[in-house]
């Protein structure tokens, strides 16, 4: 029996309507759904007990939540999110289900520690969930750096900094910039040098886009803060020389005091303010900077997501 | 046109009611009578929780397996059994034969899950001895698993119509648990670049999505539904299953039963 080109024509008409049809309303779909896939993290918060629902799939139980709280924290962090409850329930989850998913350590002590909007503002929890990991994973120095960073840069203790650092550059094959960070922090502990070489570590030891994301967002910062911090010291030097503050760079230049009009390192030029002072022109482009802040400015979500572009 | 779909469709009912199909409600009465009474005793102010978590997850999973187990004989058995030859040399088209078949393992569906709410609603009666007013979101719930069971059943149809019954078993129930986490599939599709993402993409969005019908948690903890998630709920379902039953009825359609 041949089939019938009527109904063929017909019928093919009408599927391909409805893969439209059903693209088009799962889109809709997800958009009412956003939180909800999470929201049993509410209702199933037990680790132990997801992972004996698991039926031993644990280790695809744990990429599945892994997935989901990457999404959950890029989602919000994207919509300038100042609330990021469910990440260390999700973090919690995953770890818990794949104890040696480093990565997963590494994403909560960079984004669980920060205040919001570029953390979830948990650092206790951060540590927990490092110390964790170094227990159930006690031969990788990664876990004992995330350690020392946390302790570094949100808690500011930084004779647990050092202790952390020292502990992982006893781990066999340790990053040798562990011995150097441990042996620096002694000295620099505090100062931008330091923090500098912390950063610059974690975007050339770390793969997961974001966390390297962060890391370029704050090297760009503390390269502008130093930059903020000289051009105003030019500006004294130039009263010195003159007996009045430069009304423009081009006047610095003149001078010899400058070779060119300073640029950013977003790309913009800084603003010369009378009395010397420096300041960013748009500073929303440079997360983190603490210098060169117009007053009453209030730090946005200003992640850019951009970690190979400088 | 009807009246041959209608007819296919009543047969299909009284057959899957004579294959002892409905037996399996025996199998739950007793399930979520026994849970009930255990729960009843222990009394840890969860009888509720687990009388709606046990009672729709199983009313989910016996109609998924019943959905797949009879949808994938559908068609071969009408082959094996050689009755599809005298049905189509009567004036019915291929494409009614296919639809009947759906609406009659659909009516068996929704009846034994009709019955099953019973016993569900029966049990939260016994544990907490009055109904409240969030239990209108189980019935959500319900009428949820039942456009489930209507995709599943398309599916295993689909599969049906060119495949072997083992075949199409396996194809149905990994179709079912890939369509269960169908949102964190489409979100590794979004985390992928290039060709890759087109592809994952394309499968995410092809792959039934059953995650989304699936709100057994939250109406256990008497979370509300909203009207937005039903529309989009039933239209989903009813355009994905139109899709499926397109794909079976074109594939049915070039099939040579000699």
């Amino acid at each position: 029996m041949k089939p019938s080109r009527h109904v063929t024509i017909v019928v093919s008409l009408l599927m391909v309507t409805f893969l439209a049809g059903s693209v088009t309303l799962l889109r809709h779909l997800d958009a009412v759904r956003s939180a909800t896939p999470l929201e049993e993290v509410l209702y199933i918060s037990s680790p132990k007990l997801l992972r004996r629902m698991s039926l031993g799939y644990e280790g695809l139980l744990a990429d599945v939540y892994w997935t989901r709280a990457i999404q959950y924290f890029g989602g919000h962090h994207h919509q300038g999110g100042q609330n990021y409850a469910l990440l260390a329930p999700l973090l919690e989850i995953t770890t818990a289900l794949d104890p040696h998913l480093v990565v997963a350590y590494e994403f909560g002590a960079n984004f669980l520690a920060p205040n919001p909007p570029n953390g979830a503002g948990m650092p206790q929890e951060a540590i927990t969930m490092v110390q964790q990991g170094i227990a159930a994973n006690p031969d990788n120095w990664k876990l004992y750096y995330q350690l020392g960073f946390i302790n570094y840069t949100e808690l500011k203790n930084y004779s647990a900094a050092a202790d952390a650092f020292e502990r992982g550059s006893r781990v066999a094959n340790a990053h040798p910039v562990m011995k150097v960070l441990a042996a620096r922090m002694a000295q620099h502990a505090g100062d931008s040098q330091m923090a500098r070489a912390l950063w610059t570590t974690t975007y050339n030891t770390i793969h997961d886009k974001q966390i390297r994301a962060n890391a370029v967002a704050h090297l760009r910062a503390l390269q502008s803060d130093d930059t903020v911090v000289a051009l105003e010291n030019l500006a004294l030097q130039f009263r010195q020389q003159t007996g009045h503050f430069p009304a423009s760079f081009n006047e610095m230049i003149v001078s010899g005091v400058l070779q060119g009009v300073p640029v950013d390192p977003a790309g913009h030029t800084y603003e010369l303010l009378p009395q010397g002072k420096i300041q960013l022109r748009v500073p929303d482009d440079l997360p983190f900077a603490e210098k060169g802040l117009p007053p009453g400015y209030k730090a946005r979500n200003r992640l850019k997501s951009s970690p190979e572009g400088s | 046109m009807r009246r041959h779909i209608a007819y296919i469709a009543s047969n299909t009912f009284r057959e899957a009611v004579r294959d002892r199909v409905l037996y399996n409600l025996i199998v739950f009465a007793l399930l979520i009578s026994g849970a009930a009474i255990l729960v009843g005793q222990i009394s840890i102010d969860i009888e509720r929780l687990v009388v709606i978590n046990l009672g729709l997850t199983a009313i989910s999973l016996f109609g998924v397996i019943i959905a797949i187990f009879v949808g994938i004989g559908l068609v071969s058995k009408e082959i094996e059994k050689r009755t599809l030859y005298t049905v189509l040399a009567r004036p019915v088209r291929r494409w009614e034969f296919i639809v009947g078949k759906f609406f009659g393992l659909a009516g068996t569906l929704t009846v034994n899950t009709f019955f099953m709410a019973l016993g569900v609603f029966a049990a939260l009666l016994y544990v907490s001895q009055h109904f409240q007013h969030s239990d209108v979101w189980v019935l959500v719930a319900l009428y949820f698993i039942i456009l489930q069971f209507l995709i599943v059943t398309a599916l295993a149809l689909l599969f049906s119509s060119f495949s072997s019954p083992l075949l199409s078993a396996v194809f149905a129930f990994s179709l079912f648990i890939i369509g269960s986490f169908a949102e964190d599939l489409r979100g590794f599709a979004a985390m992928t670049q290039g060709a890759t993402r087109w592809l994952a993409t394309g499968a995410a969005y092809l792959v039934p999505n059953l995650s989304a019908l699936n709100i057994v948690s939250s109406v256990a903890h008497e979370q509300p539904v909203s009207a937005q998630l039903v529309l989009f709920n039933t239209a989903y379902a009813l355009v994905y299953v139109g899709m499926v039953l397109c794909g079976a009825i074109l594939i049915f359609d070039r099939r040579d039963f000699k």
